[in-house]
């Protein structure tokens, strides 16, 4: 591979990182991976400029495969140590990645308070509804009928975790749902959601083959959400507890002005500090 | 060598002004040219409850409570009834209370000490708007010999967002109290004029901790709220912004302690401040640290455990959670300041060795070192730094985690072209990539343990002072009354040797044992119920066979003379 300059344009296979994905052939999460490829590559983002941020589980392996800085953290945190990230360091693009157990889980309090937060930074969460990498519990998002679910055998026969209309009450600022069988169109609403001040939420219905074989339909019932985007909280709101979690498009742009304290380098008053303590 | 001392409780229903009315007197004490402390002790009630200020003032720098207290002064005498363990007294102590200050004591009338009646209520009430702490102030500062001339300064200093009428209800309280008090017994009068010009400073022991961050370099902090830690983070919350800093309120622990990790994953020397609760449920994202090699400071300001246990009282029991708390082989550094003053130290010295060698580190302090307001000398500028080994430039293909010889590895921060790569909690190879290799997991974990037991610790391992061949060991807080009692048998000609390590992991067996040589009789002090420093030094060194331990759990503090006792004792049985 030649090393790229500030002439040429850096191509999407240039953010791979070289290493071999461990997920299972015919993963959704291969598409995700081309998406952001596509995306970082679309906006030209210098790969020293961005930072992959996630927990654990299958999709949380992405920062690995991706030429970027990257941590892969604990579980359900990946929210809480972009967040400390992007604070720290506003001039990178920050993207959290994982799944919805994940995100919704063990991570469920980091997602109500990152998305009150709301800072600059993209959530892509690939909701297979499972836990693959334990070997097919149920999640947040599973059908309470699901009843392969080995912790489950009965269905878990509560009430599914609803992310997009939870991120809309929580104060995300841009919501947005595709499939990873639309690899162009998740790049697409990828670079929206990193281009929208605030807290991008993006979930991709991301099959997993090995413990959902059944999600593979996904690709055909998914629909194109026919009206635009909204600002409205309340319309969105309605439209997201109606649409059966199948409309894909961005659903909701929020106009809240991203959180970022005011950060300051190289000021150095602290001998200033010791004055109060003086007698 | 001649010193003052004065010893002086006030107890009061919390929100009757006691800690307010503490820190006044100390800071007129201090104007007189005292050094001394306030200590504070409470319930858990926010409002309501009891609360007492412990203050003793001295002619020179002290650490340490004393054995009794000289004076007491309840403002309603059914206060005193939570403290009598805490406030010792005796036959010639002097007890002021109030008859008609509100609720009756039970303790009353078992105390040895004198008691008087001041009729605080009632005289409050004769002011417009007059409160009974400022009478009580002002008694207790005539009974101490403080002009009443400092008060008026401070009381402005103090109430100043309250408004001028606030100002002279309390003013003509203080001036009552002081009137009233030409009736009372005297103490002390004014401290020998040491003629002494260095500089005083009034701090807190978690000031002093924040202070240290901030100086080490840290310049993010994210933390939750928790007793009694959290006065770090009020403090940080106004300084930082001033040395362009930040503090983030975070939603829980979890996300205190993954923030700090991001953001110094940034770049930027990252601390979160809590108490044992809060440790507990960060010990899976402070492994991430040690794994991922991301270096954070870890401030914990101990209280009683387990669980809430009390959460407004000093204990040194979280010792085990924070040497042995994480999973897997995971070495970090566990340090614990000796003093007040020494907070900003060792703080700031966690800070230096935590971004030296890219790990984490866990600051021990408590309840008693933290919420503690003390005069003392200024303490002094130290070199330590934050300074981070970084990458220069990259070869081809950059190696995050190379083994190299002392095992730190330059850190690339993101916005380095050609430094990618993943930080990561999963066993890695060194490029950083995932490996469940059994040569890439023995190599690593010799890494990040090489670079921390290899490290020069220099001098500032511990604090070791006299060379006899009995010695006392201990840490943190307790470290104040073992070496007052020490300096005391010392003038009564009794070499007695003291060792309080400060840096508690990684554990320094050659430096130990140099500190060892020659001692017969070794007694180890800690406030722990199961000798939790006791345990910690039998695992990790060899001592001496006469090895004994006088431990108890908290809030009780140690006291000098019964430290002195139990080694009077020992040496009379043998």
């Amino acid at each position: 591979m030649t090393a790229s300059t500030a002439c040429t344009l850096l191509q999407p296979k240039e953010y791979k990182s070289g290493v071999k994905p461990v997920w299972c052939p015919g993963c959704g999460d291969f598409g995700v991976l081309g998406s952001i490829t596509k995306a970082l590559s679309g906006m030209q983002i210098q790969p020293e400029n961005a930072a992959v941020i996630s927990g654990i589980g299958c999709s949380s392996r992405m920062p690995t495969y991706l030429n970027a800085y990257g941590f892969h953290g604990v579980h359900g945190r990946a929210l809480a140590l972009a967040t400390g990230l992007k604070i720290a360091r506003p001039d990178l693009t920050v993207i959290a990645t994982g799944g919805d157990g994940d995100g919704f889980s063990i991570g469920g309090n980091h997602f109500l308070h990152t998305c009150r937060r709301n800072p600059d930074m993209t959530y892509i969460v690939m909701d297979n509804q499972v836990y693959g990498m334990t070997k097919g519990q149920a999640s947040p998002t599973t059908d309470p009928n699901w009843e392969k679910g080995k912790l489950t055998p009965g269905g878990t026969g509560i009430n599914p975790f609803q992310p997009l209309v939870i991120a809309l009450a929580s104060g995300a600022n841009f919501i947005a749902r595709s499939s990873s069988s639309d690899s162009n169109g998740t790049a697409r609403i990828i670079m929206e959601a990193i281009k929208h001040p605030g807290f991008s939420m993006v979930q991709v219905l991301s099959p997993c083959v090995t413990f959902r074989p059944e999600q593979r339909e996904w690709k055909n019932i998914v629909i194109p959400a026919p009206i635009d985007a909204t600002s409205d909280p309340a319309k969105a709101a309605r439209r997201l507890l109606t649409d059966e979690g199948l409309y894909t498009g961005i659903l909701y742009r929020g106009e809240r002005p991203a959180y970022q304290p005011a950060l300051k380098s190289s000021i150095d008053n602290i001998e200033e500090l010791d004055e109060e303590f003086r007698l | 060598m001649t010193r003052q001392n004065l010893s002086i409780a006030l107890t009061g229903s919390g929100g009757s002004g006691v800690m307010t009315m503490g820190s006044m007197l100390l800071e007129a004490a201090a104007q007189a040219g005292w050094y001394g402390f306030m200590g504070r002790s409470a319930g858990p009630q926010i409002r309501g409850g009891e609360a007492a200020a412990m203050i003793r003032v001295s002619s020179e720098p002290i650490e340490s409570p004393d054995d009794s207290f000289d004076l007491v002064l309840a403002i309603d005498p059914g206060s005193l009834d939570r403290f009598v363990a805490e406030i010792p007294l005796r036959p010639d102590s002097l007890l002021i209370s109030d008859a008609e200050g509100g609720r009756r004591s039970s303790s009353l009338p078992d105390t040895p000490a004198r008691v008087v009646d001041l009729p605080m209520k009632k005289m409050a009430k004769t002011v417009n708007g007059g409160r009974p702490n400022m009478i009580a102030l002002g008694a207790v500062a005539r009974i101490i010999g403080l002009p009443d001339t400092s008060l008026y300064s401070i009381l402005e200093k103090t109430l100043k967002s309250k408004g001028p009428d606030a100002l002279e209800s309390s003013w003509t309280c203080v001036r009552e109290g002081y009137a009233k008090a030409a009736d009372l017994p005297a103490f002390g009068g004014p401290p020998i004029n040491t003629g002494s010009t260095v500089e005083r400073w009034n701090i807190t022991g978690n000031e002093a901790a924040g202070l240290g961050a901030v100086r080490g370099g840290v310049r993010f902090v994210a933390a939750y709220p928790i007793t009694p830690a959290t006065e770090v983070l009020e403090w940080l919350a106004g300084a930082l912004p001033r040395v362009g800093g930040v503090l983030v309120q975070a939603e829980d622990e979890l996300a205190s302690m993954n923030q700090v990790i991001g953001a110094s994953f940034g770049g930027t020397p990252s601390l979160t401040a809590t108490s044992g609760p809060g440790l507990a449920l960060m010990t899976e994202a402070i492994g991430l640290a040690v794994c991922s090699e991301v270096p954070v400071v870890v401030l914990d300001v101990m209280r009683c455990g387990p669980s809430t246990g009390i959460a407004t009282k000093s204990e040194q029991s979280d010792l085990n959670i924070a040497t042995k708390g994480l999973h897997g082989d995971a070495p970090h550094l566990v340090l614990s300041p000796t003093s007040v003053t020494d907070c900003v130290f060792t703080t700031q010295w966690a800070v230096h060795l935590a971004e030296s060698m890219q790990t984490a580190a866990i600051v021990l302090s408590d309840q008693s070192l933290g919420q503690t307001r003390a005069i003392v000398n200024r303490p002094a500028d130290i070199a330590f730094m934050a300074r981070r080994l970084v990458p220069e430039q990259f070869e081809e293909q950059y190696h995050r985690y190379a083994v190299g010889d002392s095992g730190v590895s330059p850190m690339a921060i993101p916005g380095q072209k050609g430094g990618q790569y993943t930080a990561d909690g999963l066993e890695h190879n060194e490029a950083g990539a995932p490996s469940s290799l059994s040569e890439d997991h023995i190599a690593q974990l010799e890494k990040r343990q090489r670079k921390i037991t290899g490290f020069d610790y220099g001098e500032h391992w511990a604090e070791l002072e006299g060379d006899g061949e009995t010695a006392v060991i201990t840490w943190g807080s307790t470290t104040g009354p073992v070496r007052e009692a020490l300096s005391r048998l010392r003038e009564q000609g009794e070499d007695i040797r003291l060792i309080a390590p400060r840096l508690l992991s990684p554990e320094r067996p050659v430096e130990m044992a140099a500190a060892l040589e020659g001692v017969k009789k070794l007694l180890v002090i800690e406030q722990s119920h199961s000798e939790q420093f006791y345990r910690y030094l039998r695992s990790a060194y060899d001592l001496p066979a006469a090895t004994r331990v006088f431990n108890r759990p908290g809030p009780l503090p140690f006291r000098p003379n019964e430290i002195i006792q139990q080694l009077l004792k020992w040496s009379a049985a043998s």
